[in-house]
C-alpha cells in the first residue's frame, strides 16, 4: 500500500505561517505521494485549519519561513486560483454562501477553468451539465440544488456534499479536506466519505484533517500524523488514530511541554 | 477587508475620443435672446416657442435643488454653451448624405448605422450634441404607423401631437433641471405608438455628446395609445474632458389605457478620472404618466457612468389597475457620487409598483438610493414592493438609502426591503480556490447580485450590460 518509490506530489518543509500578528506554524514538515492518504489530527488550535489555508493560498496567512514545492513546483508563488486549476484542492471547513451566483454556473466556471489548465476542451453547458449529473451520483445529491446559489441555504450536510461534488468534478491531484466531518450526521458521513474514498486513486493524494477518530474509520489513512502548536508532533500509521482516541489529547500536552521552542525564523 | 479588493481602479474609460467635426455652436451664456435663438434656429411654430419662453421665465425664479446627496462645485450656467450641432449639408433625406464622419463615430462606438451593418432588430435614433443625425428602419416603422425620430422633426410633421403631450408629464416649472430643459432643449426622440399597435421592433436612441464645453439638453417624449405596447433603450456615452459636462434631460412617457412602455438605459457617461476629475453632471427627470387603466410603465436602468448622478425615473400611477415598474442597477466608482431612485405616485384604485434597486459602491464613491412610494386617498387597494440592496467593495465607498413612505389610504400595502451586503474576502477566497480568478470572482458576484434586473433589460442588452458592469471593474483589483 505505501509506495515508497510513487512520486511526491506535496512536500513541505520547515513551513512557518502567521495570520496578522499571530504566529501559528511553527515548522511543518510533510511530505505526499501519489496513492496516498494523509489524516492531520489534533486540538482546535494546533494550526490544522491554518494549514490548509496556507497551502490553498488565503490572503489573510503569511509564510514567514519555510517552503512548499507541489509537483516539484514552488506551491507559494502561486495564486490561489493557479493551485486550484493545476490540482490542489481545498475542501473548506464552512463552505461560505455566494447569493445570486449560481451553482452550477459555479460548478461550471471552475471546472472550465481546470480542464483548460489541463489542456483539455471546455465543456458547454450542455456537456457539462450530463459530467455534473453523472458525478452527483458521487455524493448522492438531489440536482435541485444545481439551481440554487452557492451554499445559500445548504444545511451543513448539503454543504459538505457540494464540496465533494467540487472535488469530484475538479479532479485534484492533492485533495485537503478541512473537518469535513465536522456537523455531518451518521449517513451523511458515510456518503461524503464513500465519495473521498471513491475519488481516492493511486494518482492522487488526500490530506484530510480532523479530530475525530469517526472520519477515519470511514476513510482508511495511510499516515496519521498528530499536530500540536504548530507542528507535526508525531507521525505513524493508522493505530496513532486510535492511540489518540483512547487516550486521548492529553498525552500530546506532555510531550509538547517537553519540547524545547524552536526560535521562529523570519522569511 | 482585504487591501486587494478595496483598491478598486475601473479600466480606461473606451469611449473617451472626440470627433473633430465641425460644429455650429451658438455664443456661451443663457438669455431670452438664446432661448428664442434657439427657437428660431430649429423654425419651430409659436406654440413651442411660447412653451420655452415661460420655462425660461419660470427657471430665472427657481432654486437649484439641494437636497440630494451630492456636492459639487457651483454650475455656471453662464459658461455654458446652450446649442450645437454638427455642420450639415442641408437637410439630410438619407443615410449617404449624413457626414461619413458621423458615422464613423457611431461605428466606433458599436452603433453602426448604414444599411448593411445597422442592427437587425432595433431602430436607431442616434443623438450627436444636441442633434438627431440619422433614425434607422424610420419607413419600416411607419408602415405599422409607428412614428419614431428625433423630436425635432416631429415638431415639423406632427406638431399637434407634440402640443398634446408635451409638458403634460413633465411640466416645465416641475423643477430646476426641468425647466431649464424646457427652455433650451435642442433635440432628442419622439416615439409614438397608434391604438391597438405592437411596435415591431427594439427603438433605441444612442447620446453622444462630443463638445467640451456644450451643454446637452434632450427630450424624449414617447407615447403609446390604447392597447399598444414598445420596449425602448437609450444609450449614452461621452469623450473624456478634464471639465464637467452639464446633461439635463427630460423624459415623458405617456401610456393610454391597456397600453405598455419598457424604458431601459445603459447610461456610460464619463464618469470622470480616478481623483473625480472631469466627467458629466447627470441631472435627469424622467416620468412615466399611466393615463390609462390597466397601463403600465417600466423603468430598467443601469447606470454606470456620471461623475454626478440625479435622476428619479417615476411612474403617475393613474389608471385603475395600471402598473409601475422600477428596476436599478447603479454602479459607481473612484469619485462618482449617485443619487438615484423612483417615485411611485399611486392614485389608481389596485394600482401597483415594483421598486427593485441594487447599488454598488466602489472606490470612494457615494451612491444613494431616494425613493417614494406615495398612495393617494383614491387608489384603494393599492399595492407596492420595494426592494434596496447595496453592496459595498472596499472600504472607502459609501451606499445610502432614503426610503419616503407617504400612505392616506387604509387599504393598501407596502412593502419594503433593504440589505447592505460586502464582497467578503472569504466569498473571493472560496472562488478563487475552485480556480475562478479574482476578477472573474468580483464580477460573477456583481453580476449575480444584479440579475434581477439585467433579467428586466433586453435580450440583447442585458448581455452588454453584464459586460460593461465586469468592464468598469475591470483591471481593478490588484
Amino acid at each position: 500500500m505505501i509506495r515508497s518509490e510513487a512520486p511526491v506530489l506535496l512536500e513541505i518543509r520547515g513551513l512557518h505561517a502567521r495570520v496578522e500578528d499571530q504566529p501559528i506554524l511553527h515548522g511543518v514538515d510533510l511530505t505526499l505521494r501519489a496513492g496516498e492518504i494523509h489524516a492531520v489530527m489534533g486540538r482546535n488550535g494546533s494550526g490544522k485549519s491554518t494549514l490548509s489555508k496556507v497551502l490553498a493560498g488565503h490572503p489573510a496567512y503569511t509564510v514567514t519561513a519555510g517552503s512548499v514545492l507541489y509537483r516539484g513546483d514552488d506551491l507559494l508563488a502561486l495564486e490561489p486560483e493557479q493551485r486550484a486549476r493545476l490540482g490542489l484542492f481545498l475542501g473548506f471547513q464552512y463552505p461560505i454562501e455566494i447569493p445570486g451566483v449560481s451553482n452550477l454556473e459555479f460548478l461550471r466556471v471552475a471546472t472550465n477553468a481546470r480542464r483548460q489548465a489541463r489542456g483539455e476542451e471546455e465543456l458547454d453547458t450542455f456537456a457539462f451539465e450530463d459530467l455534473v449529473r453523472e458525478r452527483l451520483q458521487v455524493v448522492q445529491m438531489d440536482p435541485a440544488f444545481l439551481d440554487r446559489s452557492v451554499n445559500e441555504g445548504f444545511s451543513g450536510g448539503e454543504k459538505k456534499r457540494n464540496e465533494i461534488l467540487q472535488m469530484a468534478l475538479l479532479e485534484p491531484l492533492v485533495a485537503i479536506l478541512d473537518e469535513t466531518d465536522s456537523g455531518l450526521d451518521i449517513d451523511a458521513l458515510r456518503i461524503v466519505a464513500g465519495g473521498v474514498n471513491h475519488l481516492a486513486g493511486p494518482d492522487n493524494a488526500t490530506l484530510l484533517i480532523t479530530h475525530y477518530q469517526r472520519l477515519l474509520d470511514a476513510i482508511t489513512p495511510d499516515f496519521v500524523h498528530v499536530m500540536a502548536a504548530g507542528r507535526i508532533l508525531r507521525t505513524g500509521g493508522k493505530e496513532l488514530a486510535l492511540e489518540l482516541e483512547e487516550r486521548g489529547y492529553d498525552w500530546v500536552d506532555e510531550e509538547l511541554a517537553r519540547w524545547q521552542p524552536t526560535p521562529v525564523e523570519v522569511a | 477587508m482585504s487591501s486587494a479588493v478595496g483598491d478598486l481602479v475601473s479600466q480606461p474609460y473606451k469611449y473617451g475620443f472626440v470627433t473633430d467635426i465641425e460644429t455650429e455652436k451658438i455664443a456661451k451664456g443663457l438669455s431670452e435672446d438664446v432661448v428664442r435663438l434657439i427657437s428660431a434656429k430649429k423654425e419651430e411654430p409659436d406654440f413651442l416657442l411660447q412653451f420655452r419662453l415661460r420655462a425660461y421665465r419660470q427657471w430665472l425664479r427657481m432654486r437649484e435643488p439641494d437636497w440630494a446627496a451630492l456636492g459639487y462645485p457651483k454650475i455656471d450656467y453662464q459658461d455654458i454653451i446652450y446649442y450645437a450641432a454638427p455642420k450639415e449639408r442641408e437637410k439630410k433625406q438619407s443615410l449617404d448624405e449624413v457626414d461619413p464622419l458621423l458615422l464613423e463615430t457611431f461605428d466606433k462606438l458599436g452603433i453602426p448605422l448604414s444599411e448593411q451593418k445597422r442592427l437587425s432588430n432595433v431602430a436607431v435614433d442616434a443623438v450627436f450634441d444636441s442633434v438627431s443625425i440619422a433614425t434607422t428602419y424610420k419607413e419600416k416603422l411607419a408602415e405599422h404607423g409607428v412614428i419614431f425620430g428625433s423630436i425635432s422633426d416631429a415638431v415639423r410633421e406632427h406638431p399637434e401631437l407634440i402640443e398634446r403631450y408635451l409638458g403634460t408629464v413633465v411640466p416645465s416649472n416641475d423643477n430646476f433641471f426641468a425647466a431649464l430643459n424646457s427652455a433650451v432643449f435642442s433635440d432628442g426622440s419622439f416615439v409614438f405608438i397608434p391604438r391597438g399597435v405592437v411596435c415591431p421592433m427594439e427603438l433605441s436612441t444612442y447620446f453622444r455628446i462630443n463638445s467640451g464645453d456644450t451643454g446637452q439638453f434632450e427630450r424624449t417624449l414617447i407615447v403609446a395609445e390604447e392597447g399598444a405596447s414598445v420596449s425602448y433603450l437609450e444609450g449614452c456615452t461621452a469623450p473624456m474632458f478634464d471639465t464637467n459636462q452639464l446633461h439635463a434631460a427630460v423624459v415623458e412617457l405617456v401610456a393610454l389605457d391597456d397600453a405598455s412602455i419598457k424604458y431601459s438605459t445603459v447610461q456610460n457617461w464619463y464618469a470622470g478620472d480616478e481623483n473625480g476629475v472631469g466627467g458629466i453632471y447627470n441631472f435627469v427627470t424622467k416620468r412615466g404618466h399611466c393615463r390609462g387603466d390597466r397601463s403600465r410603465i417600466s423603468w430598467t436602468q443601469v447606470e454606470t457612468g456620471s461623475a454626478i448622478t440625479w435622476k428619479y425615473p417615476s411612474c403617475v400611477l393613474q389608471g385603475v389597475d395600471s402598473v409601475g415598474e422600477f428596476y436599478s442597477v447603479a454602479l459607481t466608482n473612484h469619485r462618482q457620487q449617485a443619487d438615484t431612485g423612483t417615485k411611485m405616485i399611486h392614485v389608481g384604485p389596485r394600482s401597483r409598483s415594483t421598486i427593485v434597486s441594487k447599488g454598488i459602491s466602489a472606490g470612494h464613491s457615494s451612491n444613494s438610493y431616494r425613493g417614494l412610494v406615495q398612495i393617494a386617498p383614491q387608489a384603494v387597494g393599492a399595492r407596492n414592493y420595494s426592494q434596496c440592496d447595496s453592496m459595498l467593495i472596499g472600504d472607502q465607498a459609501a451606499a445610502n438609502t432614503y426610503p419616503y413612505i407617504r400612505c392616506q389610504q387604509s387599504n393598501a400595502s407596502i412593502e419594503h426591503e433593504a440589505s447592505t451586503s460586502r464582497i467578503s474576502a472569504d466569498q473571493l477566497f472560496y472562488l478563487q480556490s475552485r480556480g475562478i480568478g479574482f476578477e472573474e470572482a468580483v464580477s460573477m458576484m456583481v453580476s449575480g447580485f444584479c440579475r434581477d434586473v439585467f433579467n428586466q433589460l433586453p435580450m440583447e442588452f442585458a448581455a452588454e450590460a453584464d459586460k460593461l458592469l465586469s468592464l468598469k471593474l475591470e483591471g481593478s483589483v490588484g
